[in-house]
């Protein structure tokens, strides 16, 4: 798999999941935000941080940079996308998703770890979950609270686009419906709040996150 | 040609921040405040002479940059037009 990580100024977590790409056997390349051409490959992602300051909102800028025209291009032909975090603020503000991830219901910062649901299995990021498994990755953000009106909630429910649940008891954030992560129709298009590149080998506490990247290995080679 | 956007969270959309204040508000002893919504407000000037094109500029810069129309409204004026 090759695996393209698009780099803005203020990511702070694309280093870390390009460790964890290539640790599931990817070749990684790491693209400026400024670019125009992204190298061929079969997984783009959109690493945490704090693209542009968060200005504006978070993701705003971001979704408005060069490269994104080609990021959105690409996934119009069916290559797979995955935001984490400041890169599921980036999928929405830029239309690969639907809703918005506003401030936390609490208006605290939160980081810790949160205890997930895995609500779909059919997609190249978490078919090796099982079904209702339940997981733990850590979220680190201010803005997680995902919102969408009733219409849209409902069509991901239809169209079984929620990926990720915070399990009972543990949503951090105020989130519609409990949400951390949905996919577009297809599986294809990931954008995820908490971060599985946290959590993907026993130093860091666990490895929850690590069959993330080893499905998208397995799906998107 | 000077305009001022303001932006403003839709009815319905919580906004943990206006409650904050709300309550801050009451805490310092200010009674029977309500309803608190923060915004933005945007200032720019623009090389538009004609306000019609100005106003539809400023529409689509709003759309596709300045507010997120999923959650906010925007409301434009175009000061030499008043």
């Amino acid at each position: 798999m090759r695996a393209a990580v698009i780099v803005f100024p203020g990511s702070n977590c694309d280093r870390d999941v390009a460790v964890c790409l290539e640790a599931a056997g990817a070749q990684v390349d790491m693209v400026w935000h400024g670019d125009t051409e992204l190298p061929s490959c079969d997984l783009m992602v959109l690493p945490g941080g704090f693209s542009y300051g968060d200005y504006l909102r978070c993701g705003s800028m971001a979704a408005n940079s060069p490269i994104m025209r080609e990021v959105v291009a690409r996934a119009g032909t069916g290559t797979a996308v995955l935001g984490i975090c400041n890169g599921f603020q980036v999928l929405t503000e830029c239309g690969l998703l639907p809703g918005v991830l506003m401030q936390n219901r609490n208006l605290n910062f939160v980081c810790r770890n949160t205890r997930l649901k895995v609500a779909r299995t059919d997609t190249p990021f978490t078919h090796l979950y099982a079904e209702a498994e339940e997981i733990i990755i850590p979220v680190a953000h201010n803005e997680g609270n995902y919102f969408a009106d009733d219409e849209t909630l409902k069509r991901l429910q239809g169209e079984n686009c929620i990926a990720f649940t915070y399990a009972a008891g543990d949503n951090p954030n105020g989130a519609c419906l409990d949400i951390a992560g949905i996919t577009d129709a297809s599986g294809r298009v990931l954008g995820m709040m908490p971060h599985p590149e946290r959590r993907a080998e026993a130093a860091l506490g666990g490895e929850d996150g690590r069959r993330l990247f080893a499905s998208a290995m397995e799906r998107l080679a | 040609m000077k305009a001022t956007i303001y932006i403003s969270l839709k009815n319905g959309v919580l906004d943990p921040q206006g409650k904050a204040i709300e309550n801050a508000l009451g805490q310092l002893g200010f009674e029977g405040v309500d309803n608190v919504r923060q915004g933005k407000m945007i200032e720019l000037d623009l090389a538009d002479t004609d306000a019609a094109d100005a106003r539809n500029r400023l529409e689509a810069m709003c759309e596709k940059l300045l507010a997120n129309t999923v959650i906010e409204n925007f409301e434009i004026h175009l000061n030499d037009a008043e």
